[in-house]
């Protein structure tokens, strides 16, 4: 009699779309077998807008704004794959001031990134503070890019081609300011958390995706660097004079939640490295290659993918020789590395699966597009 | 605005890497009057345009083509390294093997991403592409599978689990079915939603009233 009753039953949960620790409108249906859970299947595209089907009726000029609308949280990076795609096509290279002032706004822009990832999966776990933290330090990115280009977050920062806009009076000190503020704030974050016992305890041994495992979902980033894979688009296939800087790639060793928090709070601190190699060597000269008024890319296609704070983010773009793409497909890294959650989730009790969302680092805008 | 005329006078853009020639030879007589036909004669004019015969892409040479070649003769083709990213086209029925061979032999063990791209004019109505990175190579390839709309190719799923959720997304915008895939679903349109967004009959102010009516509540997204 007492077994039936005690006997475990299956059960199947809707989290999200409206949930606050899906960072979006994330739906994850949750079979559960009591506080265990048994499988996840992910139901996405609540933010579905077409992007790509907006960028074959726009011109390349005026699809560029568009991409910032993806990862809207590294919006820097969207667009420096945006053009170095486009530039791909064209068969043209930014000049070198254009190149080295957008290795600063992106590699800002990953310390900005990693500062939101930082602050609201540290809210999922529990610990408040530390999002009041990485926003008031992010907050400081986003007014460079403000002084910059005038916009905080979708901010279109560069031009096929190069940029817009020269650099700002005091833009150098303002970024190597920021460099000096960060280190010892970066440090003061890894005091509240790194050795705090909740947060280990949350944090490790949960949500594990082994190289193996990475390789076959594709999942790449800081996600794979935890696993163990010492890969960094930057330096595997470096782009915009990356091969120019010296910094390392950190890697995590089980590649569980607490070393995808390790990995990237390292990167940040790499991403300073870079910052104060650019603006030390920041040449003089031109900020715009050229770059015909109208841009029109000979028949082909091509391929071109950077590292974006989440992963790698590739376009492929075909051109069939007018003023619009004929296609462009975007690869997101939020989309791909969600896949794997079925992966890492599989056993995890539910206040875990939290966690694991939260170290997977997507933005709904980019998975859905 | 719509602007829905692109299809048109892409045709030369598909056949571009196999036969360099052909559209370059196409392309004087199409443009030329259709540059200059509102007013007089064509022959002065294109005398500045001809930059437009694209030098054919160079050939993709190396231990890798040969070895593919080798094992799928015909079918595999067009080995190009157009703007230094190397590229190939191989047959349907050989795609999935193909694949096989290229992660268990050649290490190519990270599949990028899997897409798809509409040439309504053309027989072949559809491209696959498939993006492939190695690690111990650092190489990027892509392979692209040319099929008619209707065919289903093989899905790689088996081979690599990522391709789960890049099917589900070519399907859903193009309507391409993959063959044995576990659970080809829409994935970012709604399951109940008709029509491929991203076929280029789909026009970009298109959509399903009905699914709209009935969720939404209003009478058009428009």
């Amino acid at each position: 009699m007492a077994e039936t009753y005690l006997d475990s039953t299956e059960l199947v949960l809707n989290m999200g779309p409206q949930h606050p620790s899906t960072h979006g409108v994330l739906r994850v249906i949750v079979k559960l077998d009591g506080e265990k859970v048994l499988g996840t299947d992910c139901v996405i595209g609540y933010l579905h807008r077409g992007v790509e089907k907006i960028g074959e009726n726009r011109t390349y000029t005026q699809f560029a704004p568009y991409v910032d609308r993806m990862d809207y949280v590294a919006s820097v990076s969207n667009g420096l794959g945006y053009c170095l795609a486009v530039e791909k096509l064209l068969g043209v290279e930014a000049t070198p001031r254009a190149q080295a002032v957008r290795v600063i706004l992106t590699e800002l822009n990953r310390i900005a990134s990693h500062l939101v990832w930082l602050g609201t999966h540290a809210l999922d776990i529990g610990a408040i503070t530390p999002l009041f933290y990485c926003f008031r330090e992010r907050e400081d990115v986003l007014n460079i890019f403000e002084k910059y280009c005038g916009a905080r977050l979708t901010t279109h920062a560069f031009r096929i081609g190069g940029l817009q806009y020269e650099t700002y009076e005091g833009f150098e000190k303002e970024c190597l300011d920021f460099c000096d503020l960060f280190l010892p704030k970066a440090d003061e974050y890894e005091e509240l958390l790194t050795g705090n016992r909740i947060w280990v305890d949350r944090l490790r041994g949960v949500g594990v995706l082994n190289i193996d495992d990475c390789k076959a979902y594709g999942v790449t980033g800081p996600m794979l660097r935890a696993a163990g894979e010492k890969w960094d688009l930057r330096k595997a296939q470096p782009y915009s004079g990356y091969e120019k800087y010296d910094f390392e790639i950190p890697t995590g060793d089980n590649g569980d939640n607490f070393d995808r928090y390790m990995v990237r709070m390292e990167e940040m601190r790499q991403s300073v490295r870079i910052v104060r190699q650019a603006v030390a060597g920041l040449p003089e000269g031109p900020i715009m290659a050229k770059v015909p008024k109208v841009i029109k890319p000979p028949v082909g296609e091509v391929y071109v993918s950077i590292e974006a704070p989440k992963g790698e983010l590739g376009y492929y773009i075909v051109s069939d020789g007018s003023t619009q793409p004929y296609r462009v497909r975007v690869r997101p890294p939020s989309f791909v590395n969600l896949q794997a959650l079925k992966k890492m989730a599989r056993g995890c009790l539910v206040a875990d699966l939290v966690a694991i969302i939260g170290t997977t680092d997507i933005v709904l805008g980019e998975v859905d597009r | 605005m719509p602007e829905e005329q692109k299809p048109e006078g892409v045709q030369g853009a598909g056949p571009a890497p196999n036969e360099p020639k052909q559209p370059a030879a196409e392309a004087a007589p199409a443009e030329a009057p259709a540059a200059a036909a509102p007013k007089p004669a064509a022959p002065p004019k294109p005398a500045p345009k001809p930059p437009a015969p694209p030098p054919p892409p160079p050939d993709w040479t190396g231990d890798l083509p040969d070895a593919l070649k080798e094992e799928f003769g015909e079918k595999v083709s067009e080995f190009i390294a157009y703007q230094g990213q190397p590229s190939f086209v191989a047959q349907m029925d050989a795609a999935y093997e193909v694949v096989e061979t290229l992660r268990d032999i050649h290490g190519f063990d990270y599949l990028v991403d899997v897409t798809a791209v509409h040439w309504p004019k053309r027989d072949e109505a559809f491209d696959i592409i498939y993006v492939l990175y190695s690690f111990d190579r650092n190489e990027r390839i892509r392979m692209k599978i040319r099929i008619k709309d209707g065919q289903k190719p093989t899905s790689v799923v088996e081979i690599y689990e990522t391709a789960n959720w890049l099917e589900r997304e070519a399907f859903d915008m193009f309507g391409v079915e993959f063959e044995g895939h576990p659970d080809l679903r829409r994935i970012l349109m709604p399951d109940e939603w008709t029509g491929h967004p991203l076929r280029k009959d789909y026009g970009i102010l298109n959509m399903d009233n009905r699914w709209v009516q009935e969720n939404l509540g209003i009478e058009s997204g428009q």
